[in-house]
């Protein structure tokens, strides 16, 4: 569910702004480090989650802005940034990893519930995620939205009509890559630690999720698509847990997301079909 | 109204694939005035729009619109003025955009655009209102996604879109030229009946001769980067595709023109 947040960003800035973004992998862990220290430090976990966020936001923009002003090819903003949050996270913790598990977070309060511990949490994921979207469709509804959509789908006529669309560029990658630390700043908490690779392979699991979910619900609004991403990323968690439980070991988990990736995205290609092919600018 | 002065355009400025695309070009418009523009390929038509619309500045040269200089402001800053229709019809909607938020973006064209509702229920009544006059059924259909047009609807709708703030200054650049005879002549007429009750500015550029004497009050023909004739008023209403030819078949080596 945590990781339903991830696809939404995906969504954001594969399908709305048609930006292959792969700050991802580093702004996932971001929202981890910061949470990790602040909540250490002393500061109250919703604030640290809203100081992750902005981060998150920030680094979003710097790739926008490493594409958009230095006129970098759009994939390698992205893996520059990741690379560059590399050393940051380490800096922001002061280690590759934090413990969570002695301190209070925000699951805290859920966890002395007299109940599973497994259910309110699961409740409180749904609850954001679903939020998220919610909040994520009314803005693509707005006159902003309208133009940020426009941006990915058609550019020059965008800007035709007088959208400067390096902002607005810049401006989506901020919100995705917030949603994603978003997701690290929880995810990070729930499981009790933050760690400094928890990102690797983000954005393929990502990837994977939206892929998954569109296939069934579809992309014809922008409701289906946001909808599809966190359908897409409970059925991921669902086959990945089965693969597990069928004796998939743990190590093998990229290859086997980045195979189902493979596929999904080939098999269009290897039957010479032009739908539902992922289009994308500046690559 | 609009003034070029002294325009060039260079491209691939000092390497071997130079070439001078437009060479010191001076044109007034004046407020009203419906131009049309011809020559051969590589004579500049298509860089003379780009030039208006800011996808590049001139090497040389100033750029006036309504009395605004705008040879320095970006693309997206000079959209207030500008109205733009393409060759290719896929390039002035957004396809996955449905009908009335396509509209509704050319209804903020070069105004901010702000955190309020997308499609405001007055606007989709006078969005149903303008569709209606392009007699395509598209009235019905706002919430259809425009990927799912035709090419013709599609340049249609770019038409209402381009038009819809009024532009100073509309541009056409052979919109009319992928599509087929019958819906080619539909969007050609849809035009000149808006451009007339609206009496925009306009310049459009077309590859087929009779259309540029048939419409517009002034006819220029562009020749390696320069105005090679500027006919206007009752001396463009008896020109003959003969008479262009005669005098200056010489620089029109274009099958395609004199068709």
């Amino acid at each position: 569910m945590a990781y339903g947040l991830v696809a939404l960003g995906i969504v954001v800035s594969f399908r709305i702004l048609a930006f292959p973004d792969l700050t991802v992998d580093g702004s996932f862990p971001l929202g981890g480090a910061v949470v990790a220290r602040l909540i250490t430090e002393g500061v109250p976990p919703i604030y640290s989650i809203f100081v992750a966020v902005i981060c998150g936001f920030l680094a979003g923009c710097c790739t926008g802005l490493l594409n958009t002003r230095l006129k970098i090819n759009s994939l390698l903003s992205g893996i520059l940034m990741m690379t560059v949050l590399y050393s940051f996270n380490l800096r922001i913790m002061g280690r590759s990893n934090i413990q969570l598990l002695t301190v209070k977070t925000i699951f805290t309060p859920l966890e002395n519930m007299d109940i599973d511990r497994f259910v309110p949490i699961i409740a409180f994921f749904f609850l954001v995620a679903f939020g998220i979207k919610l909040l994520s469709d009314l803005f693509f509804r707005t006159q902003l939205g309208f133009a940020m959509r426009a941006t990915g789908d058609n550019e020059q006529m965008i800007r035709t009509l007088g959208v400067n669309t390096d902002n607005m560029t810049v401006l989506g990658l901020g919100i995705s890559n917030a949603f994603v630390a978003l997701s690290g700043a929880l995810v990070a908490q729930d499981q009790g630690f933050s760690d400094v690779g928890m990102g690797i392979g983000m954005i393929v699991a990502g990837l994977a999720s939206i892929i998954i979910g569109e296939a069934l619900i579809g992309i014809r609004t922008v409701e289906r698509m946001t909808f599809a991403a966190i359908v897409g990323s409970i059925i991921y968690k669902f086959i990945i847990a089965l693969g597990l439980r069928l004796g998939l070991a743990p190590t093998d988990l990229k290859l086997a997301t980045g195979i189902m990736v493979i596929l999904a995205l080939g098999i269009p290609a290897i039957k010479k079909e032009k739908e539902g092919k992922l289009h994308l600018r500046g690559v | 109204m609009v003034r070029l002065e002294n325009i060039t355009k260079i491209f691939s400025k000092g390497t071997i694939d130079e070439k001078v695309a437009i060479d010191g070009l001076d044109l007034h418009i004046r407020e009203g005035d419906f131009v049309t523009v011809i020559g051969s390929n590589g004579a500049g038509k298509t860089t003379m729009l780009n030039l208006a619309s800011g996808t590049y500045g001139p090497d040389a040269g100033d750029i006036h619109i309504d009395g605004v200089r705008v040879t320095t402001l970006p693309e997206h800053r000079r959209a207030k003025y500008l109205g733009r229709i393409f060759q290719n019809p896929l390039m002035g909607t957004a396809g996955s955009m449905s009908i009335e938020e396509n509209l509704a973006m050319a209804d903020l064209r070069g105004k901010p655009r702000r955190l309020c509702w997308g499609v405001s229920k007055a606007r989709r009544n006078h969005y149903k209102q303008l569709l209606k006059m392009l007699d395509l059924g598209l009235e019905t259909r706002l919430k259809d996604s425009v990927s799912l047009l035709s090419g013709g609807q599609r340049q249609s709708l770019t038409l209402l879109m381009a038009t819809l703030s009024l532009p100073k200054l509309l541009l056409l650049d052979e919109h009319t030229a992928a599509l087929d005879p019958k819906t080619a002549q539909k969007v050609m007429d849809l035009t000149e009946k808006i451009v007339e009750e609206n009496h925009l500015t306009t310049i459009m550029v077309t590859h087929n001769m009779q259309m540029a004497i048939r419409y517009g009050n002034r006819m220029i023909m562009l020749h390696e980067g320069r105005i090679q004739f500027d006919i206007e008023g009752a001396e463009k209403q008896t020109l003959t595709v003969e008479e262009v030819v005669r005098k200056f078949g010489a620089e029109l080596k274009d099958e395609a023109l004199l068709g």
